[in-house]
């Protein structure tokens, strides 16, 4: 790792300079400035939170810019050319064939009504491979390469057949059809789980490597991109605040937001105190005008803020848009940070109350197939639980069952010694008031025609328990979950991804449940924006006392959050146990691989 | 995130997968509500063929309706030779049996367009029931309405308005009734699948763990989310309706003389179109032109909200 490019001496594969996007109108800068330079087959993880510019930076080196932004300066240099002073049609011919891309979602990359096998070729046709038998024999070359069957079996099925990694790899082996210089990943891995993700992220290391191609990965999270990357750079506000060897940032970062990133990040492998970013990434139209980080800084001086920042040194290859590297504290090493946050689960783990939540030989099936049989699972009063595994594993059918959402099932669930129905219907008032289930994807668990407001106000309305007049309990709650009352009247789509998610647990808490259900509810969110949802949630379970189920296939928000977890694969329940002894300990074969392949900092 | 069991994952507002990408560095977002009623009314008037639609419709309508009081002539005396030239007495000349051609246009629309209206209600009014509750309920009877409305929706809808008018005789009520039927099976399956995929969201299944009853969640969650394809479909189809009611009254199935519809005029008066053209243009222009306008009002209304639903979530 870490191949060192001051040092390079040969043709670069890619080489940007000075890239510049703004607005087409009213003269605001998107993304300025932006240099750096690729060795073939060399790995750039590009990082930063939503509204950083990494997508914008991303697109702008095949040549695009979205509607309403326009690429106004720089010079991409692949292959001896500039791809900005080529027109439309050059330029087509350049992407695909030099520089392709790979974005976050494959479906929207495949065509849902053509075989994989003439999409493949077509990608080859178009850049003039004429031959059917070359074509052929490249597509097999390169299906093998992404570990996938090359057998006209394979090749005949159409997207919808694919699993969601299966359809992520095919678009890699189409991204490296024509053995492009360089590939640009825009986050490939955010939709699936960390099995899938592990996969897909080595095979794009393979890739690089064997056919020297350099690659961008774009990601928000840099646990995954530490290990994959030889070289990161940070991005905030359209600039790259820092740039610099993989490990030498994941270990030394220097740039104060660099540093807030790594914190935020959880770690499978040990409790880390969760820690969060204040404030939120700027408006295009309101970034200051010094340091563009000040305003979010912890060291942040006047003098930050008087002008924009230049480059400095820090060491080999390595740079910040900081004038404050100096006087930064040294950071935490990782072993030292490892004992120091050491695992201290709560009191309730390990002196067990009595049994709160029972679940007695449960099975569910959907449309008369069983996909979980037979779960037997007790949790104490107050604990989180954390329910684990891969997609298809079950977990979120059991959530399911709990929450009410699903009743082709049998078996028994109980609260408190009450029996509980499966479907939600069934269940009385009260019930229905003591369990809540909040939903991972935040903006289709929100009415987008109904104010915060009026959806907070829904459960109250409906399960009664408000006692004083509506707006001043959603105001209450809204305050508990850390949004102005002002959000009360804002429609969903006017807040960010973050605050939707925080406004349907505030609906969730409105009844004063006792068992909240969280179903992958930080998933789709930002790392930085996942710590304080995570932040958020302890402190409201520590308050309230609430019996959580939290259900993720992410091993490092088990650590961050649970108390306990309950793994599993295929319907069954695996392992499960205090987070702390079975994340050190894994006893079963599926736990210690969920372990292995959960992307951690400490690897890197 | 973890792919979801159900394959909702194509509906516009599921796109979450990519809204990390599209909020990066995007434009400051202008502050946008859900779309109230009249902001929907406001950015389908900015189009022009929504404009040009508005006023095609609305003199048509206002000669249907305001007509009659601006009749020179009883529609149904005879004052002169049939086929009279326009000239004298009669601005457009006399039709076939001598009775003013003007008086008889004017007073011909009303009902037409009437009957359609109300034709339009009642057909999408049901379809829109019947869709909500096959499209919300799913298993055996989601099942069973929809299969029997394809039922329906096999049969071409003139041919079964005819077949029902030969069996049961004529009569306005009756064909409000047939047209209405012919339009249930389209609007129904529109509707069902709108609700099938609405059904799918967080909000609806939230609303049915908290126990809101059914129709509630219905007229207050689901009924809301698809007013859009809904109006579409309520505009099309009254198109539809002008045409098949003036279809009806051509083939003999509308008013029976001395009263008078458009459809009638056409008929009665075509064997001579060439002769004396004023009494088969008027009708076939004014419907016409009423059609066009549905059809623009519609499509710009549709674009509209379609704009707006790909910037929803």
């Amino acid at each position: 790792m870490g191949t060192d490019t001051d040092r390079y001496t040969g043709e670069y594969a890619v080489e940007v300079a000075g890239l510049t996007v703004d607005l087409e109108r009213g003269a605001v800068n998107v993304v300025s400035d932006i240099s750096f330079a690729l060795a073939p087959g060399e790995i750039l993880g590009l990082i930063g939170e939503s509204g950083s510019g990494k997508t914008t930076v991303g697109s702008a080196l095949l040549g695009h810019a979205r509607a309403g932004t326009a690429i106004t300066g720089g010079k991409i240099v692949v292959d001896g050319v500039d791809l900005l002073s080529l027109n439309r049609k050059e330029l087509r011919r350049y992407r695909g064939r030099v520089i392709s891309y790979v974005p976050q979602d494959p479906r929207a990359s495949l065509n849902p009504a053509m075989r994989l096998g003439a999409q493949l070729q077509e990608a080859l046709t178009v850049h003039g491979v004429a031959s059917r038998q070359q074509r052929l024999a490249r597509i097999r070359q390169v299906l093998d390469e992404v570990k996938l069957p090359s057998d006209d079996r394979f090749l005949r099925r159409y997207p919808h057949e694919l699993s969601g990694g299966q359809q992520q790899r095919v678009v890699l082996a189409l991204s490296f059809l024509c053995r492009p210089k360089v590939v640009v990943l825009d986050e490939p891995t955010t939709g699936l789980d960390v099995t899938t993700q592990a996969h897909v992220l080595r095979t794009v290391r393979e890739l690089c490597r064997s056919h020297r191609t350099a690659a961008v990965y774009v990601s928000h999270d840099l646990a995954v991109v530490a290990d994959l990357a030889d070289r990161i750079a940070v991005m905030y506000s359209g600039r790259l605040v820092e740039v610099g060897a993989a490990e030498e940032v994941a270990l030394r970062a220097a740039h104060p937001y660099s540093r807030a990133l790594l914190d935020v990040v959880p770690d499978p492998h040990r409790r880390r105190e969760i820690r969060t970013i204040r404030g939120r990434v700027a408006a295009l139209h309101e970034r200051p005008d010094g340091c563009v980080f000040a305003d979010r800084c912890d060291f942040v001086e006047p003098e930050c803020r008087r002008q924009p920042i230049g480059v400095v040194r820090i060491g080999d290859g390595h740079t910040a848009l900081c004038r404050r590297t100096e006087a930064l504290p040294v950071r935490a090493g990782q072993e030292e940070e490892s004992t120091r946050v050491g695992g201290t689960p709560d009191d309730a783990v390990r002196t067990p109350g009595e049994v709160y939540l029972a679940v007695r030989d449960l099975r569910a099936s959907y449309g008369g197939k069983e996909v979980l049989h037979g779960i037997d699972l007790t949790v104490p009063r107050g604990v989180v639980t954390a329910l684990v595994g891969e997609s298809g594993s079950g977990k979120t059918t059991l959530a399911r069952c709990l929450g009410g959402l699903h009743d082709e099932a049998t078996g028994e669930v109980s609260v408190d010694g009450r029996r509980l129905a499966f479907g939600a219907h069934e269940r009385s008032a009260a019930d229905r008031r003591e369990v809540q289930y909040i939903f991972q994807n935040a903006s289709e668990a929100l009415n987008p025609r109904k104010t915060v407001g009026r959806s907070i106000e829904q459960p109250l309305r409906v399960l009664g328990g408000a006692d004083g007049p509506l707006s001043q309990r959603v105001a209450s709650l809204l305050a508990d979950v850390a949004l102005g009352s002002d959000a009360a009247d804002k429609y969903p789509s006017q807040l960010s991804g973050g605050e939707r998610q925080r406004v349907t647990i505030a609906r969730a808490l409105a009844t004063a449940p006792t068992i909240l259900i969280c179903d992958e509810i930080t998933s789709a969110l930002d790392v930085s924006v996942q710590s304080a949802i995570l932040l958020l949630l302890k402190r409201l379970c520590a308050d309230s006392g609430l019996t959580m189920f939290f259900v993720t296939h992410n091993l490092a928000v088990v650590r961050a959050i649970a108390d306990r977890v309950v793994v599993l694969n295929e319907g069954r329940i695996v392992e499960q146990g205090p987070v702390d002894h079975v994340l050190d300990r894994p006893q079963d074969p599926y736990t210690r691989q969920l372990l292995g392949d959960t992307p951690s900092l400490l690897h890197a | 995130m973890t792919p979801p069991d159900d394959i909702a994952v194509a509906t516009p507002a599921s796109a979450t997968t990519g809204t990390a990408r599209k909020r990066n560095a995007a434009p400051p977002r202008k502050q946008q509500s859900a779309d109230g009623v009249r902001a929907v009314l406001r950015r389908t008037l900015r189009l022009r063929g929504a404009r040009v639609g508005l006023v095609l419709m609305l003199v048509v309508m206002a000669i249907a309706f305001l007509g009659p009081l601006f009749s020179p002539h009883d529609p149904t005396a005879t004052i002169g030779s049939p086929y009279a030239l326009p000239g004298g007495d009669t601005l457009l000349g006399t039709e076939l049996l001598g009775r003013d051609v003007l008086s008889r246009f004017l007073h011909g629309g009303a009902v037409i367009l009437l009957l359609s209206l109300l034709a339009t209600v009642v057909g999408a009014g049901t379809g829109m029931l019947l869709g909500l509750v096959a499209g919300y309920r799913r298993g055996v009877r989601g099942e069973l309405i929809m299969r029997s409305l394809d039922v329906v929706l096999s049969f071409p809808p003139l041919l079964l308005a005819l077949l029902f008018m030969s069996l049961l005789g004529t009569s306005p009520l009756l064909v409000l009734l047939t047209v209405a039927i012919s339009h249930v099976p389209y609007v129904a399956r529109i509707v069902e699948s709108s609700t099938l995929a609405v059904t799918g969201r967080g909000f609806v299944q939230y609303c049915e763990m908290i126990g809101v009853p059914r129709r509630r969640i219905l007229t207050g969650e689901i009924l809301p989310s698809i007013v859009a394809p809904l109006t579409v479909q309520f505009g099309l189809r009254l198109t539809y309706s002008i045409s098949l009611i003036a279809s009806l009254a051509y083939l003999g199935f509308g008013r029976q003389d001395p009263a008078v519809d458009w459809g009638m005029m056409i008929s009665q008066n075509q064997s001579n179109v060439v002769g004396s053209p004023w009494p088969v243009l008027l009708p076939v222009l004014a419907i016409t032109i009423v059609t066009v306008g549905a059809n623009l009002l519609t499509d710009s209304f549709g674009r509209a909200v379609g704009v707006d639903l790909g910037r929803e979530g």
